[in-house]
């Protein structure tokens, strides 16, 4: 891909999808459920977050030549 | 004019503040929080929102970004100021949640300011073109949609999402790449 096709896809890039900007009024004050959230309790990783880690430590050690496209991926 | 830095030239925060809220007693923590939180709040939102493209779920991250930082304010480090760390933290958020969603769900109400459009692109490419963005990686997104639809600058962005400017590059590239190929699939040919 050229410098001018790179310039065309972001001008239609720019055309699907026009620019927010910074000055997007918050239309409530999210305090109130800032604090509902920090009175929440923290939840536990479910089990099969665990199963998936022990998962991928094992094959990162087994196929160490993957870590590499592991990391790439997450 | 952008965001979280924009809000800190307005009304930066002391010093002690930032302290407080990184070493104080915890009642001086909950009130320097709460300061900081009603200060960059807006910010915050407007970064998240210029990344998710969704007001509701902008608000949730908004939240969740500042959870994050509570929970990691003894990580924080006063002297490189809080604007960029809170910034870099609610990349990460929308990163997490642009992963999580489904791609093909229907596209959010249009949030975005105006436009002229360009009467050579019609609205059925543009529909498509958002469709396939949608379907890029997160990364890749992120970075697209940071550099290229609003145009920041890149060190800007490098910076929020911790990588080098040249990396920036490179994922813009890819997305740019990626974005061609899938409507080249569709038959549209920018």
């Amino acid at each position: 891909m050229n410098e001018n096709d790179q310039d065309r896809m972001k001008k239609l890039l720019q055309q699907a999808l026009p620019r927010v900007g910074g000055e997007t009024e918050l239309e409530r004050d999210l305090w109130p459920a800032m604090l509902r959230r920090l009175d929440q309790r923290p939840e536990a990783p479910p089990w099969f977050d665990w199963a998936l880690l022990v998962g991928l430590v094992g094959f990162a050690a087994a196929l160490p030549a993957s870590v590499p496209v592991l990391l790439y991926y997450l | 004019m952008n965001g979280i830095a924009e809000t800190a030239e307005d009304g930066r925060e002391g010093p002690k503040e930032l302290l407080a809220f990184r070493q104080g007693s915890p009642e001086n923590f909950e009130d320097a929080f709460e300061t900081l939180f009603r200060k960059h709040q807006r910010a915050v939102y407007c970064w998240i929102l210029r990344i998710v493209r969704d007001p509701a779920a902008a608000e949730d991250l908004t939240v969740e970004t500042f959870w994050r930082i509570h929970r990691a304010h003894a990580r924080f480090d006063p002297s490189r100021g809080f604007e960029g760390w809170a910034r870099r933290i609610a990349t990460h958020a929308a990163f997490d949640w642009l992963r999580t969603r489904r791609t093909e769900c229907e596209l959010p109400a249009d949030i975005s300011a105006p436009i002229i459009a360009d009467p050579a692109i019609t609205e059925e490419i543009r529909r498509k073109t958002a469709l396939a963005f949608r379907r890029l990686p997160p990364k890749l997104r992120i970075a697209a949609v940071l550099a290229v639809v609003e145009e920041l600058p890149q060190k800007e962005v490098a910076e929020a999402l911790g990588i080098s400017v040249a990396a920036i590059k490179l994922r813009v590239f890819r997305a740019l790449r990626l974005l061609r190929k899938d409507l080249a699939s569709q038959g549209i040919r920018p």
